[in-house]
């Protein structure tokens, strides 16, 4: 265990162009927690994942990822993109893909360590249960195979934190369930921190230690049963949210939708 | 190459087409008795090796359109240095490789990046036609350059074409994983560290390049052939990337040969046998294809 926050950020503030996303964000994810990021689209949920990567800078603020500054390239994260879903024509096997996961980013063929870097890929895709179809065409592979390969790419490089951003949005609600279990046990197994942007917190709420809401230019971080209520939400926002649960127990934000700014879409 | 020499292939080729003995050892040996025709089998080889693996990037990149506007945005650089006493193929080279870096900047998912290359695609085949306009007396230089004049190559040129292919080749080696990544998912490329934009940029060069060397054997028009094609078929085969380079590189080189080997012995252009080939070729897998799957349909249903 480290003694460090996986991610810390102090009075950060992330700008699109000229225009601020959000301002003055503080929070610490601790290390090896699951914390969901919520809120509305164009709040800037990706924003703070491209600032994490490394890929934007902060306006403002200090930002320490794994106790050192954000940079690009970082072999300690593992990252599933957003609107990740392939093209169906795209001729690369899913073991290829994940085998990119371990050296794509080096010039050259890979010549040397050949055999090493096939063992890591053939574990990774075991830890995901995609041995059946790894060696399919990745295009031509359903959206929760193609997500499970995904996660075997951003796992094969042996990661500290996990940076996934909407992994369950193409998914129907079984699948949605079983990737985040999937996702929550290597976690635990491996000791690594989770953060994942969804757009239902209720596939996650029997997994997740913190919710990092999102939404009118501010971010807000707490336990979900502390965060997901009327009287929280309106009081961070200052303006009227309401929370509501159906009879099966789900929870619904209702009031948050309308951004102010949409900075990206 | 002088008018004299290209009237003197023309007529070996056109006029008196060399007789088919059916005895395979001895057309060979015929048609490696032409220097010119080992000069094509040279250049030929070569290309389509250059092609074949470039072609797969292409194909992966969804950068087929880019590819087919590089040569015909060459067309101008061709014909304008013909008009001011140039190499056209320096023209050629100048011409690709600008707007190859330019394509490579406009970035591989910008929308309606296909819409400004064709706008500059246009623009620049206008160009070509004032060229040629303005040079007359080079008409059947500007043929070369639209349709392929491998059989006119000398032994210099098989040198240059050589040096080109290597440099081509070795590139692509080099820059072989983090293109693969970057042509696969250039978000998750671009956060492991990969330049992506300097990669594209890299990337159109040295299909610059490759397209410049490939003009000589089929002409700016016909490029889809050797460089599309060919990577286009391998993938419906194999979806491993060293198997489907090698797939269109051995295709490339098929066509190749078999089309020069076809047009010595008839009187028409190597150029229509080499597109022939990879069309009937492209056809018949597209065709097999789902009869493929049917019958392995229904193999699988036989035996559930």
């Amino acid at each position: 265990m480290t003694d460090h926050p996986a991610i810390a950020a102090r009075e950060l503030s992330a700008t699109y162009g000229s225009r601020a996303v959000w301002t003055g964000a503080t929070f610490e994810i601790p290390s090896g927690s699951f914390t969901a990021i919520l809120g509305p689209n164009g709040s800037g949920k990706s924003t703070l994942v491209r600032l994490v990567l490394g890929l934007l800078s902060a306006a403002e603020g200090d930002l320490e990822v794994l106790g050192k500054p954000p940079h690009r390239g970082n072999p300690s994260i593992g990252y599933v993109p957003q609107g990740s879903h392939f093209d169906p024509e795209l001729s690369i096997r899913g073991r290829d893909f994940v085998g990119l996961g371990v050296d794509g980013h080096r010039w050259g063929m890979r010549i040397t360590d050949r055999a090493q870097a096939e063992t890591k890929v053939a574990k990774a895709i075991a830890s995901v249960d995609a041995k059946q179809y790894a060696d399919r065409q990745l295009g031509r592979l359903s959206g929760g195979e193609q997500q499970r390969l995904l996660l075997a790419q951003a796992l094969v490089g042996m990661p500290q934190l996990l940076l996934l951003d909407e992994p369950l949005s193409h998914l129907d609600v079984r699948n949605q369930q079983a990737m985040v279990q999937l996702i929550s046990d290597v976690a635990r197994e491996r000791h690594l921190t989770v953060l994942l942007i969804a757009h239902d917190v209720n596939p996650l709420l029997p997994h997740i230690d913190h919710v990092l809401y999102v939404a009118h230019g501010r971010l807000a971080m707490g336990k979900p049963n502390e965060i997901i209520t009327s009287e929280s939400l309106s009081r961070i926002y200052s303006s009227p949210v309401e929370v509501l649960k159906d009879s099966r127990g789900r929870v619904f934000v209702v009031g948050l939708e309308e951004e102010v700014s949409h900075p990206h879409d | 190459m002088t008018e004299l020499h290209r009237t003197a292939i023309h007529a070996v080729i056109n006029n008196s087409s060399p007789q088919l003995s059916w005895n395979p050892f001895e057309d060979l040996a015929t048609l490696f008795h032409f220097e010119f025709m080992v000069h094509a089998f040279q250049a030929g080889t070569i290309i389509a090796i250059v092609a074949g693996a470039i072609g797969y990037f292409v194909v992966l990149r969804g950068s087929a359109f880019a590819a087919h506007a590089l040569s015909h945005i060459g067309f101008a650089g061709a014909t304008g240095a013909v008009v001011i006493g140039l190499s056209p193929i320096a023209g050629l080279l100048a011409f690709t490789l600008g707007a190859g870096v330019a394509i490579g900047a406009l970035g591989s998912r910008l929308r309606g990046r296909d819409v400004t290359i064709g706008i500059v695609l246009a623009w620049t085949l206008g160009l070509g036609v004032l060229f040629i306009s303005l040079y007359r007396g080079y008409a059947t230089e500007a043929y070369a350059i639209l349709f392929g004049e491998i059989l006119g190559i000398s032994t210099s040129d098989v040198a240059v074409t050589l040096a080109a292919g290597v440099i081509t080749l070795i590139a692509v080696g080099a820059l072989y994983r983090p293109l693969l990544f970057s042509s696969v998912d250039e978000d998750l490329a671009a956060a492991k560290g990969v330049p992506v934009t300097a990669l594209s940029i890299a990337f159109m060069a040295i299909l610059a390049i490759a397209v410049t060397e490939a003009v000589q054997v089929v002409g700016v028009l016909l490029i889809f052939a050797l460089v599309v094609t060919p990577a286009a078929i391998a993938v419906r085969f194999t979806s491993r990337p060293a198997i489907a380079i090698a797939t269109g590189i051995g295709l490339a080189l098929t066509f190749s040969w078999l089309g020069l080997a076809i047009a010595f012995y008839s009187p028409h252009p190597v150029s229509f046998f080499i597109t022939s080939l990879a069309f009937a070729t492209y056809v018949a897998v597209r065709i097999a294809e789902p009869l493929k799957t049917r019958m392995r349909r229904t193999t699988a249903n036989a035996t559930a």
